[in-house]
């Protein structure tokens, strides 16, 4: 295994697995800008219209003579019916009234069953030659040629090379596509930028992962690094680096392992950084939020259990009462401890300063920041504090 | 300037015991993703009026609704309505949502929507009887849409929806109604029904509460009013409550009041 | 139309206009609450499902493999969920991530163990054999009548009739909440419809479609099916009612010319090999989509 990682494993493997990590990190870049778009599943809608072109392109090589495996013009004819689906796709969304999500499934069902039926045709015709269309669907690295790995080398560095040129007009259609409009940018060519970029990785990694997995390549990557930050570029780079790492560790896994196909490992590897992000990054990773929230929930019960007891309302729920002693704040038959009678009054007097501040527009800044639970000194300066507690008249504390 | 305490509200109406009172809640609190959009609300509604919920953008009157009527969790609190669980009183109360929650795409005419509200009675199975199309027609006719019945929803403009949407809370039969914004982005003369249709409900004893958006009519659409914003500032009936300075507190003093010198304007 | 026809194409026609209608009716209410993509991801998951029942069973049993198929759905679309709310992801990209990595597991699975003595591979989970579901015992129309033959009818049929029968009762009982929940969701959830369960239930029910049309037609013409009905019938009109019976009528044209012109078509061009009739139904599909989405009285969008 360490070989592999080591790049030691000999020359099929290695190319191989510079091969994913290339495309994992053009993957995850491309597939970034779709997943900020909104539109992540019409990667699946182009990988599965390329089958046509595939087929069609091998009728048409081996009618003319050729071998019919010619890398080059599978993928060539994989990239034309792939925009067709496309074009089809913008028709149905832009002319018609069905939403992005029933036109992407029906150019992905009919295409996709289109391109079964040419592959039957295809079957009927020369038993031998046609072994290799197959593999499109799942991919299949055994027997790369150096060229096949070249391809997918030059691919990704173009769609490198275009994501950082354009990045900030991805960005700013991603984002506000109506600003990026009245900026000047064209939407309908940023879009077409986007999906061409999208449709090169699709076809470059069909070798590698198939048709059916490419998805994930280009979807996964961008989900799981959306946890980690909370900005675009960061998403880019964190995508990158994770679809890369994708590539790479599942390439060499699948070479110690050669009776395995390569690209459901890739998948598997990018899924468990996934499953990494989704439970662990801080902040917006699910065991953080779940700790935020109990703790948000315990503060609001705090508080207006203290509010109640400020204003000698009696406590009506369970689990304010529970909390409130937990914290030292009331006896168990209700009544105030010391503690909670200055924690009360601080209370009330932290909300009267709030009704204040919020009543009047001089403060309308600070006045933004209220949410229940923020204690006021943390936005005012001493002498504004001064001013607010002189128009306070009710008792400072009332026990 | 002195400022009522906050919760006063709760003091004002401790008088009405809660189990008359047709929608009462207490303490609720509602949060999106640790921000709250309302927070220890009491309110308590009088049987037989129309109270206005009235606030600034965000003072979370909407959220209010939809945690009344259990569309959404809240994070603390109760409601009541006549003094029992919503659950078990979902007969007595009609809601008509705002505008925006709908999908305008689906395939349905008027009358269907109409007869969505008689669902909850028809049950999954009922058949649907030339008495309930005649009730629903009837439904129509008080918002002056029965001329309309066949038409697809989203061919509407938005006031002839608002209308669609109040005859729909018609066919529920209940006794309290609970509006979100029935009169936003509607022209003069759907204003002018909808009010008479509330006016007439309340006046035969049903209870009304709507979320309403247009301070300059309050006063004379509305018997009770609840300011809100995030909290409840002051809640109460017209007259005593929807004072300029009530009103400055709620809208953090954002509000332009335009004065007018009775002197300086010639008739 | 003799003997012939009800041995080898009487079966394969019914079973693929039931899988059609199957999957058209929990399409049309799909398509209106914007959820079409989950056929896509119900029909990738099946197959990690049936490899798993095939692994514990040791044996390609249709119970089991149905069992496992149905179980992989259920997981799929609640982890979907899960994922969309816990990671506040949106629906498609959540779906994506769910359906590719159980996908992946299935392949994997499928490679590992030694199955290629069994009819378990990877083009048959995409699209499956419907010509291949024939009718041999029978000996013409009169076979219809007699038990014994009867009882020799590949077993698809059945089954694929009883999920349309149990469809078709869902869908009846169901039919107010349905329409009422994907119209006004605050509404329906205001007059105590339980909106979320009833969205799981509906997901569920086409789950079943799906898994009931795998074995026969495979994964890719159940999302055909699933969407592109109901779609054409959506231009078509804009009653409910209307919609679901034109993607009833369209479902039902697609299966029996797509059969037809799988079978006999190659015949016009010279070859004997029939294509793919699931390749071909879902193909059809798209065209009948294609002609309304171009001439339908309703596909322009009014708002």
């Amino acid at each position: 295994m360490i070989d592999a990682l080591l790049l030691q494993l000999g020359y099929n493997a290695t190319l191989v697995t510079l091969g994913a990590c290339l495309l994992g990190i053009a993957a995850g870049v491309a597939g970034t800008f779709l997943f900020l778009r909104k539109r992540a599943l019409v990667s699946d809608a182009i990988s599965h219209a390329t089958l046509p072109g595939i087929a069609l392109a091998f009728i048409v090589m081996v009618s003319f003579g050729g071998n019919g495996r010619s890398l080059f013009g599978l993928l060539f004819g994989a990239g034309v019916s792939a925009a067709l689906g496309l074009l089809c796709l913008h028709w149905l969304t832009t002319r018609t009234r069905l939403g992005e999500d029933a036109a992407i499934g029906a150019v992905l069902s009919v295409f996709f069953g289109l391109g079964i039926v040419m592959l039957t045709i295809v079957q009927t015709m020369s038993v031998g030659q046609q072994a290799g269309l197959e593999g499109f669907l799942l991919g299949s690295t055994a027997g790369m040629l150096r060229g096949d790995a070249l391809l997918l080398a030059v691919a990704a560095s173009v769609v490198l090379s275009l994501v950082l040129f354009l990045r900030r007009p991805f960005e700013l259609a991603a984002f506000d596509p109506a600003f990026a409009e009245t900026s000047g940018w064209s939407l309908a060519w940023i879009d077409f930028a986007m999906m061409g970029i999208v449709l090169v990785v699709t076809v470059v990694g069909l070798k590698v992962v198939g048709l059916i997995l490419i998805v994930a390549l280009l979807i996964v990557p961008a989900v799981s690094a959306r946890f980690w930050t909370d900005r675009s570029d960061g998403v880019i780079l964190i995508a990158a680096i994770l679809g890369g790492l994708s590539g790479y560790i599942g390439a060499a896994l699948s070479a110690v392992a050669p009776a395995l196909p390569t690209g459901p490992i890739i998948v598997l590897v990018g899924f468990a950084f996934f499953v990494m992000s989704l439970l662990f990054a801080p902040k917006r990773g699910v065991l953080a939020s779940v700790l935020t929230h109990y703790q948000y929930q315990r503060q609001i019960h705090l508080r207006q259990g203290l509010l109640a007891l400020a204003q000698g309302q009696p406590i009506y729920e369970a689990l304010t009462r529970r909390l409130m002693f937990r914290a030292g704040l009331i006896l168990p038959d209700g009544v105030a401890t010391a503690s909670g009678q200055a924690a009360a009054a601080k209370a009330l007097l932290d909300e009267n300063r709030w009704s204040i501040v919020r009543a009047d527009q001089s403060f309308a800044a600070a006045a933004t920041r209220y949410d229940g639970l923020t204690v006021i000194e943390e936005f005012l300066t001493p002498d504004q504090m001064n001013e607010v507690d002189g128009r306070i008249i009710a008792p400072r504390a009332l026990f | 300037m002195s400022i009522s305490l906050v919760n006063d509200a709760h003091n004002k109406n401790a008088n009405l015991a809660q189990s008359v009172s047709p929608l009462a809640v207490h303490g609720l609190t509602v949060s999106y993703n640790q921000t709250p959009a309302i927070f220890s609300v009491n309110m308590v509604v009088h049987p037989g009026t129309m109270t206005a919920i009235v606030g600034p953008n965000g003072a979370g009157k909407s959220t209010l609704l939809k945690a009344v009527l259990g569309v959404i969790k809240p994070l603390a609190g109760s409601v009541s309505i006549l003094g029992k669980p919503l659950v078990k009183m979902r007969d007595k109360i009609a809601y008509m949502p705002q505008r925006a929650s709908v999908d305008w795409d689906f395939p349905t005419r008027v009358i269907d929507v109409v007869m969505m509200g008689m669902y909850r009675n028809l049950g999954l199975l009922g058949r649907i009887r030339a008495s309930h199309r005649e009730q629903a027609i009837k439904c129509l006719n008080r918002v002056g849409m029965a001329d309309f019945a066949t038409r697809q929803i989203g061919q509407l403009s938005g006031g002839q929806q608002q209308r669609v949407f109040l005859a729909r809370a018609l066919a529920q039969d209940a006794e309290i109604y609970v509006l979100d914004e029935p009169l936003a982005g509607v022209d003069a003369a759907t204003e002018k029904t909808i009010i008479a249709v509330l006016q007439e409900l309340r006046d035969s004893g049903s209870t009304i509460v709507a979320v309403h958006h247009d301070l300059a009519t309050v006063s004379d659409y509305f018997d009770d009013v609840v300011l809100l914003n995030k909290q409840v500032v002051a809640a109460g009936p017209i007259d005593d409550i929807f004072t300029e300075a009530n009103l400055q507190a709620t809208y953090g003093g954002r509000l332009a009041t335009a004065r007018v010198d009775p002197e300086s304007v010639a008739i | 139309m003799g003997a012939e026809f009800v041995s080898l194409s009487l079966t394969p026609i019914i079973i693929g206009v039931c899988v059609a209608i199957g999957c058209a009716l929990p399409g049309n209410f799909l398509l209106l609450r914007s959820q079409s993509l989950i056929g896509d991801a119900i029909s990738h998951v099946v197959l990690p499902g049936i490899v798993v029942a095939f692994l514990v069973t040791g044996a390609v049993a249709t119970g089991p493999m149905l069992f496992g198929a149905a179980s992989a759905a259920l997981i799929a679309v609640l982890a979907i969920e899960v994922v969309r709310r816990l990671g506040r992801i949106e629906t498609g990209a959540a779906m994506g991530v769910i359906f590719t990595a159980m996908f992946a597991v299935g392949v994997l699975l499928l490679e590992q163990s030694d199955t290629s003595g069994v009819h378990l591979d990877v083009e048959h989970a995409l699209f499956g054999n419907l010509e291949s579901l024939i009718w041999l015992d029978a000996k013409g129309w009169g076979s219809l009548l007699d038990p014994a033959t009867l009882r020799t009818v590949p077993v698809e049929l059945p089954r694929m009739m009883a999920a349309l029968l149990l469809i078709c009762i869902f869908i009846f009982i169901f039919w107010r909440p349905l329409g009422v929940s994907t119209f006004d969701e605050a509404y329906a959830k205001s007059v105590g419809i339980a909106t979320s369960s009833l969205g799981l239930v509906l997901v569920f029910v086409s789950a079943i479609a799906a898994v009931a049309a795998f074995d026969a037609v495979g994964s890719i013409i159940v999302i055909a099916m699933f969407i592109c009905p109901p779609a054409a019938a959506r231009m078509m009109t804009n009653r409910l009612g209307h919609q679901i019976a034109w993607s009833v009528i369209f479902a039902a044209f697609a299966a029996i010319v797509g059969y037809f012109l799988a079978g006999y078509g190659p015949q016009w061009f010279g070859d004997f090999n029939s294509v793919s009739a699931a390749g071909m139904i879902a193909t059809i599909s798209g065209v009948i989509l294609a002609i309304t989405a171009m001439i339908g009285p309703c596909r322009k969008r009014t708002t």
